[in-house]
């Protein structure tokens, strides 16, 4: 027996969100009485890990992994968990990782919860936390296979230090074809991303128009935050995309959302209440984010706003 | 070309969240049910097939006859036959099980799910479905053309998106980006009337099992109230944000 987490990491370094993966199976290990194999693909320095608990290391060398491919990731895994008998793999809430964890749960015969928020209530019947309904509310569930898979969400754990005796170990696993072909990839790149970020900056159409957003992205720029928008904003083109949050757009669990003319609404508010402390700027002291957020200011964003960042920057120099 | 999209029953997005038998089930009181909104882009995208490139559409549910008028929706939307494999869900492994059974005895080229749920969120049942039939995956699908006997699609990363192709069979978790909120159709009385003629078929389902169960539900604990900070007062802020909340 032993848990499995998986280490993810970008162009050979380990991600931030790994370490929290990490510190989660290792308490997790410690409750089954059993030991933590981490698996880690094309990454030289894997020392970090051993520092967050890991007891051993399957280090991938391979230049076919170079680019993510849902299918061969998932099978190198199922490999690596066979190797280790892994009745319990790891994994985080990231896109690649989501993508590949049900083809994993396939290969293995597994149970998969996602969007697990704490360690297991009870290891007999085996039974976890996951949210729910758009984050409205939790759940109790049970997996009741021999293999389980968990997929802890983002910032729900965080990340602990345990430095311990690491061994590595080079793990060989057998490839398949791959049946998908990349034919381009396209990152924002100098800008973080919400999935990875502890801060992010969200404005809606308290802003006016896209012209307003210079004191968005300097409040995001000075506390090195992502930025994002509520649905209509998205819709009118004024932001792109990439950045609608809620419930119908991206799931944000940062440690501090920050919502400047935004309202409130169900629907928004479903996709960012995994957030730890909730920050909201709105001229309107009925809207009902007001409800939902730890800190408010009653004002004006377009005073308030410049006014904070300035502060910011003193705070931060 | 034979399209299959995957339609889950879910409760409307302002729904109030309640549950009864002892926090066990959903409370569907009073509750407006709709297709889940990731379904309904994938399913309009399909809908595109079927105009420009003379696709016929089916569409899929697992669940009780409650979701027949969530079938008939996608119906008057369009789509050619329903159908619809009666049990109630258990987990998306059951579903995808159930799924997987009918797609192995009906060729579809194209099979369209949501990337999620927004009941139960597993994120999981096109993945599933894919790994059982042995055939091509997407998840985080934004944008899909089909020419031929291939597939080129694009997915959503963290912090951008990539292109992608492959050979048809596919399978896809689909999002806003396939088509655009202003593209969503609305049911007119032609397309109503319609729907009422075309099958729906219903069938037993096969014995699939689950992996998983929901015991037991419960909503977050009640949230403290909101600390107001004066406008003229931002440097109290930064020290909540800084000394209580340690989040700076
Ligand atoms: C099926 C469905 C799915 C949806 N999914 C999502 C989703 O994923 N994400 C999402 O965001 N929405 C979603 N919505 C839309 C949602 O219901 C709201 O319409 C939307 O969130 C409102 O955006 P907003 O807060 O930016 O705009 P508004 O509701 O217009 O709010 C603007 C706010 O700005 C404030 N304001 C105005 N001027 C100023 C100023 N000068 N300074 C400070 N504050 C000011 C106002 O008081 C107001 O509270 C969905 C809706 C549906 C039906």
């Amino acid at each position: 027996m032993s848990v499995l987490a998986y280490v993810e990491s970008f162009k050979g370094k380990i991600k931030k969100n790994a370490l929290e993966i990490v510190s989660y199976s290792r308490e997790l290990a410690i409750k089954l009485d059993t030991n933590l194999v981490t698996i880690v693909l094309n990454v030289d320095d894997t020392s970090e890990l051993n520092k967050h608990g890991a007891s051993k290391v399957l280090k991938v060398t391979n230049s076919e992994l170079e680019s993510f491919d849902a299918k061969l990731y998932a099978n190198v895994i199922a490999q690596a968990a066979k190797a280790n008998n892994s009745n319990y793999i790891v994994l985080s809430s990231s896109l690649d990782t989501r993508y590949l964890a049900p083809l994993l749960s396939i290969e293995l015969e597994a149970g998969y919860i996602s969007n697990v928020v704490e360690l297991p209530s009870s290891l007999n019947p085996f039974t976890i936390k996951r949210t729910s309904f758009t984050n409205k509310a939790f759940c109790d569930s049970t997996i009741d296979s021999d293999i389980k898979i968990i997929g802890l969400s983002s910032n729900a754990f965080g990340i602990s230090e345990n430095n311990t005796e690491g061994l590595l170990e080079d793990f060989n696993p057998t490839l398949s074809e791959k049946k998908i072909t990349i034919n381009s990839t396209e990152k924002v790149s100098g800008k973080i991303s919400i999935a990875d970020a502890d801060i992010v900056v969200s404005a809606g159409r308290g802003l006016k128009g896209p012209e307003n957003w210079n004191i968005i992205e300097e409040l995001a720029e000075t506390l090195g935050a992502a930025t994002a928008c509520s649905k209509p904003v998205s819709d009118m083109g004024w932001r792109p995309h990439s950045e609608h949050v809620g419930q119908t757009g991206k799931p944000v669990a940062t440690n501090l959302y920050i919502a400047i003319g935004i309202s409130g609404a169900i629907q928004h508010l479903a996709g960012i209440n995994s957030s730890k402390i909730k920050v909201v700027i709105n001229n309107d002291p009925e809207a009902p984010f007001f409800k939902a957020a730890d800190y408010g200011v009653v004002g004006d964003a377009f005073d308030v706003v410049p006014r904070l960042t300035e502060k910011l920057k003193a705070f931060k120099a | 070309m034979k399209v299959l999209v995957c339609i889950s029953h879910v409760p409307d997005t302002t729904s109030k969240i309640n549950f009864t038998d002892g926090d066990t089930v959903f409370d569907s009181q009073g509750v407006q049910f709709v297709i889940n909104p990731n379904d309904e882009f994938g399913l309009t995208r399909a809908m595109w097939f079927k105009e420009k490139q003379n696709a016929t559409i089916d569409v899929i549910n697992v669940g009780s006859s409650n979701t027949e008028p969530t079938l008939r929706k996608a119906l008057a939307i369009g789509a050619d036959k329903a159908i619809r494999i009666d049990s109630e869900p258990i987990d998306g492994m059951f579903v995808s099980k159930e799924i997987a059974e009918y797609i192995k005895s009906n060729h579809y080229d194209l099979i369209i799910a949501g990337r999620e749920s927004i009941d139960y969120n597993g994120g999981m049942v096109p993945g599933l479905i894919a790994g059982l039939l042995q055939i091509n995956f997407v998840t985080n699908c934004t944008k899909l053309e089909i020419e031929g006997t291939k597939a080129t699609f694009e997915r959503e990363i963290d912090g951008g998106k990539e292109i992608l192709s492959c050979d048809l069979p596919l399978i896809i978790g689909g999002q806003k980006g396939l088509v655009e909120e202003s593209d969503l159709r609305i049911p007119n009385m032609r397309g109503i009337m319609q729907a009422r003629q075309k099958p729906l078929e219903v069938i037993p389902p096969s014995t699939s099992s689950s992996k998983t169960k929901s015991i037991k539900f419960y909503k977050p604990a009640p949230r403290e109230e909101v600390k107001l900070v004066s406008p003229d007062n931002l440097d109290q802020l930064i020290d909540l944000l800084h000394n209580e909340a340690k989040v700076l």
